[in-house]
């Protein structure tokens, strides 16, 4: 089993700060906006965005999410059942730009089934998606990305694994292959 | 990752503490569900599930449903009375027949004792009991523990006392199991003709004295007298059952702390509980109630997650 360092901290740090500041240029002062982090891995992500966006941009009000897609995943009963997380939504998303952030975009299938979850929360006006990590090659489902941290070509049996300074210790993403 | 040890929730008594606690975590997630504006996940879309009911139930068989639905599974409901089984079909004759009609899990409520279980070895099909006479009824102990573990914040070391008729009740049995497992001291508190011989056996103490064991408690389970269960009489009157084990305002407010009152229904107010009680901040009775369909859909969501 091999692995590789595919991003660094500084390279990560970089990387934020260029995502929070797209959002910035379609976003402006995000009233009309909710980020939410689908859980459970692109809940860190979201944090960090939002609170890079607060802090060193200013943004004062933030709507931040937390969506849980367990019961909603194309694929119950075909394998491991997975445990639930928390859903976080203190607001409706009807009429709101909703941008669902997630660390690593692979098979779209996650992302589906937030498409299908948001709806339990209102109509949002659009619905855009932001990821660190997008994983070409990989799509089973027509779905791309609107921000894009870093595009991986990992074939079938890689994993990308994406560190979270706050939970895992460091920043980092790695590259593991069998 | 999070799987039950059984196929089947034939009683508390097949559990073991992880099963407890991974359905009771579940069901925070569905409690979370079923307050949104939209209540409905599309998780069990190609699940149908059967309710099978011989005998009569309201809150039972509604939640039951209403979690089936939450989930998106195709439910069907069967009665007894109105069914074949009065022409002398057997059960299972009876839900084999369901089951060619491609059910995948039955939820099953009979009078007689370990009806599920017997079913459980004989038919194709995952099986919940929903109460087999005066056996089990493992939902209704799960919400219980759930409903306890949300207003007092845990079960372990809560001091619990269930009155009542635990001779005939399948509640005061799943109970009692639920709460051993997770660390509750638990007590029965009743007339001596309505506590079974070799109660202490499952590691309860009794209490003769309703006063001592509300004075004791932190909860108490006020449970219902059976009188359809009752070939003989166990007690004098009503009236006198209700003075020795009724609960009533005064009671409560001589108490030395506030305790919390539950109760499984139907309710016969006047009798074991007065409706002052019942309406009262005191009860969660209605919060039971509300936990039971989260509780339920966390039971379906995790066995049917086994079926294949």
């Amino acid at each position: 089993m091999g692995q590789k360092v595919l991003l660094t901290s500084k390279e990560i740090n970089i990387i934020l700060h260029r995502l929070a500041c797209q959002l910035l240029e379609n976003h402006l002062d995000f009233k009309e906006t909710a980020l939410i982090g689908i859980q459970p891995r692109g809940v860190f992500l979201a944090e960090r965005l939002a609170s890079i966006l607060k802090t060193e941009y200013g943004v004062k009000d933030i709507a931040l999410g937390f969506l849980d897609i367990t019961f909603f995943r194309d694929d119950f009963g075909r394998g491991e059942i997975l445990r639930a997380n928390t859903t976080k939504m203190d607001f409706l998303v009807e009429d709101k730009k909703v941008v669902f952030i997630d660390d690593v975009l692979y098979t779209g299938r996650s992302i589906r089934a937030a498409l299908t979850a948001i709806q339990s929360f209102g109509r949002p006006r659009s619905i855009e998606l932001l990821t660190l990590i997008d994983r070409r090659f990989s799509r089973h489902l027509p779905i791309q990305p609107n921000y894009r941290g870093r595009q991986v070509d990992a074939i079938g049996d890689e994993k990308v694994k994406v560190m979270w300074e706050g939970n895992d210790g460091e920043d980092r993403v790695y590259l593991i292959s069998k | 990752m999070g799987e039950l040890s059984v196929n089947h929730l034939l009683g508390i008594k097949y559990l073991n503490k992880k099963d407890i606690t991974l359905i009771l975590e579940t069901a925070d997630n569905f409690k979370e569900v079923i307050n949104r504006s939209i209540k409905k996940v599309p998780t069990l879309r190609d699940v149908t599930i059967a309710n099978v009911f011989f005998e009569n139930s309201t809150r039972t068989r509604l939640s039951f449903e209403l979690a089936e639905k939450r989930l998106s599974a195709d439910v069907i409901n069967f009665a007894a009375g109105s069914s074949s089984v009065k022409k002398g079909e057997t059960l299972i004759d009876t839900v084999n027949n369901i089951l060619s009609m491609k059910v995948d899990m039955v939820v099953l409520r009979h009078p007689n004792p370990g009806a599920g279980i017997f079913l459980s070895k004989h038919v194709k099909a995952s099986i919940i009991n929903a109460g087999d006479g005066a056996h089990e009824h493992p939902t209704q102990a799960l919400l219980d523990s759930y409903s306890i573990r949300e207003k007092l914040g845990e079960v372990a070391g809560k001091n619990v006392v269930i009155i009542g008729d635990i001779l005939h009740s399948r509640v005061a049995l799943s109970n009692i199991f639920a709460l051993k497992l997770q660390g509750a001291n638990v007590k029965v508190c009743g007339p001596r003709t309505l506590i079974p011989k070799h109660i202490a056996s499952l590691g309860v103490t009794v209490e003769t004295d309703l006063l001592k064991a509300l004075q004791w408690c932190d909860v108490a389970n006020m449970l219902r007298v059976q009188n359809e269960r009752m070939d003989i009489s166990y007690f004098p009157s009503t009236r006198e059952y209700t003075q020795q084990y009724g609960v009533n305002k005064t009671i409560l407010d001589n108490l030395d702390k506030e305790i919390v009152i539950m109760h499984p229904g139907p309710i016969n107010r006047g009798v074991e509980i007065t409706s002052e009680v019942a309406d009262s901040d005191r009860s969660i009775i209605l919060h039971q109630v509300e936990n039971g369909v989260a509780i339920r859909m966390a039971v379906l969501y995790l066995l049917a997650s086994k079926i294949n």
